[in-house]
């Protein structure tokens, strides 16, 4: 299992590799962590031509909290915006999902804004962005411009990004201190490709639901937002029934069969994760009003080492 | 059939275990297939060449990655730390000897990237729960011990760590890891 011969390009800015791919065309591709690529390629799934090798660009690789958002460039490696405690403390779904992506090693590698181009709805990091409606910077031969998540994902690993255009960040849109979060998938091992998963955010004025959305992840053809607000709006929020979003959530489901699970199963499974994710993220909304700031939970922390000896 | 063009060769350099290995080869070279048959380490191990089953799994500045995952022109700017930079059968690193003392293998195919894996997750996390040991090598497939003896293994590495004092780890992840862990430099 080796990659077919290509072309090896290494820019060293962005308007480098936005002209070789300019280049190159249909025949290129870009380069970054490479966890979903290089596969496809031992595996000869695809054989490109020309490989545009981004790991040399100066200045994609920043992580930077603003007013609004959470930027994230393009050489951001996973493991690193996991541990980026501003980014944290920004949008604390970020670290909740991140830990669910893949394995350490691999997240050591591979970067968020890649598993976004490579949109796969079966990848956490889109159904993020989907969830805060968030925006994909682009550079190309026409100049930058900015592409709502709505607009980007086409379909499954398809989106609007032109051959000769780089995605050179993304921005995750704060949600607003009335806002809570949560995350849940299950897969047959931790960091497998999840079987469903599912991300939830719920928005808590005067004490009752005012908004209520789910994004989801391996049971949909293309990553993108649910809104089941009429289900629940005006309900306070430990006292909604959220299996009334039963509905919603099923007709925007798309599950297929495979090895692991039936179509079935994986929306029963979806649902329930709704059911789940919806309840965790009302209750973080209440804690994020009551002043507690995030709900920091224990084991989201990360790199603190442990007190105490070894444990036998 | 030969190939319609002859492919380019690129001259790649790339620091292993500390020595810097050059080599004239097709951009497409993993640096799995680049340690072992253009540097002659043959220690790390190519199993599914896909990124699942880790034992490929070599530190890049410290971090463990999949070889597999990665062309060995890629790797040029950094430092890379194969099973052979873990320590040698005279002097085993502390993961090793843990290996060897708990039986945490059996035919040793999947080995080297346990030891990589291991040791790198130490550095950051030096006194893992049972648990915590197990997450850490979900990521790593081994089809002989059933694992148990791994997890052993792992929390043996740690205790010898502990015992042997603040940086005399491998000293294989670099300073900034053992800094970030809260250990002095090797």
């Amino acid at each position: 299992m080796k990659p077919a011969p290509f072309v090896h390009h290494a820019p060293r800015t962005v308007e480098e590799a936005v002209e070789v791919l300019g280049q190159v065309g249909h025949d290129g591709k870009v380069l970054a962590g490479g966890q979903s690529l290089i596969p496809i390629l031992n595996m000869r799934l695809a054989s490109p031509g020309h490989l545009v090798d981004i790991n040399g660009v100066a200045g994609l690789d920043e992580v930077a909290v603003t007013a609004d958002a959470v930027r994230v460039g393009a050489l951001v490696r996973h493991a690193r915006l996991e541990r980026d405690d501003p980014a944290y403390a920004a949008t604390p779904l970020l670290r909740r999902v991140l830990r669910h992506v893949a394995h350490p090693v691999i997240r050591n590698r591979g970067t968020t804004v890649g598993s976004i181009a490579h949109a796969d709805p079966a990848g956490e990091m889109p159904a993020v962005l989907a969830l805060t409606e968030g925006v994909v910077e682009v550079a190309g031969p026409r100049g930058r411009r900015e592409i709502p998540c709505h607009d980007f994902f086409l379909g499954a690993l398809e989106t609007s990004l032109a051959p000769d255009e780089l995605a050179v960040a993304v921005r995750f849109p704060l949600l607003g201190a009335h806002t809570g979060t949560a995350f849940a998938e299950r897969a047959r091992r931790h960091g497998d490709y999840a079987l469903a998963g599912v991300a939830a955010a719920v928005t808590v004025d005067d004490g009752v639901v005012s908004s209520a959305r789910l994004s989801f992840v391996s049971v949909t053809d293309v990553p993108g937002a649910l809104d089941v607000t009429e289900a629940v709006r005006g309900q306070e929020p430990d006292e909604v029934d959220w299996s009334a979003c039963d509905d919603l959530v099923r007709g925007h489901l798309a599950p297929e069969d495979d090895i692991h699970a039936t179509a079935e199963y994986r929306a029963m499974l979806a649902a329930r994760l709704a059911h789940l994710t919806l309840a965790e993220a009302a209750a973080d909304a209440v804690a994020l009003q009551a002043g507690s700031g995030p709900r920091h939970r224990e084991h989201e922390a990360v790199g603190v080492p442990r007190e105490g000896g070894p444990a036998a | 059939m030969s190939d319609p063009v002859p492919e380019e060769l690129l001259d790649v350099t790339v620091t292993v275990n500390d020595v810097p290995r050059h080599a004239r080869v097709p951009a497409r070279r993993l640096l799995s297939d680049f340690l072992r048959h253009d540097v002659g380490l043959t220690g790390t191990h190519v199993g599914c060449e896909h990124g699942v089953c880790g034992a490929c799994t070599v530190l890049l500045d410290g971090a463990p990655v999949r070889a597999c995952l990665m062309f060995a022109v890629t790797a040029q700017a950094h430092r890379i730390t194969t099973v052979e930079g873990l320590g040698t059968v005279e002097a085993m690193g502390p993961v090793q000897q843990a290996f060897t003392e708990c039986h945490g293998l059996q035919c040793g195919f999947c080995t080297p990237g346990f030891l990589t894996t291991v040791t790198a997750y130490l550095e950051d996390h030096p006194h893992p729960t049972p648990d915590e040991a197990r997450e850490a090598i979900s990521g790593n497939l081994c089809r002989c011990t059933g694992y148990q003896n791994i997890v052993k293994s792992v929390l043996r590495a740690a205790e010898i760590r502990a015992a042997a004092g603040p940086g005399a780890g491998s000293g294989a992840t670099g300073d900034a890891a053992a800094d970030a862990a809260g250990g002095s430099a090797p």
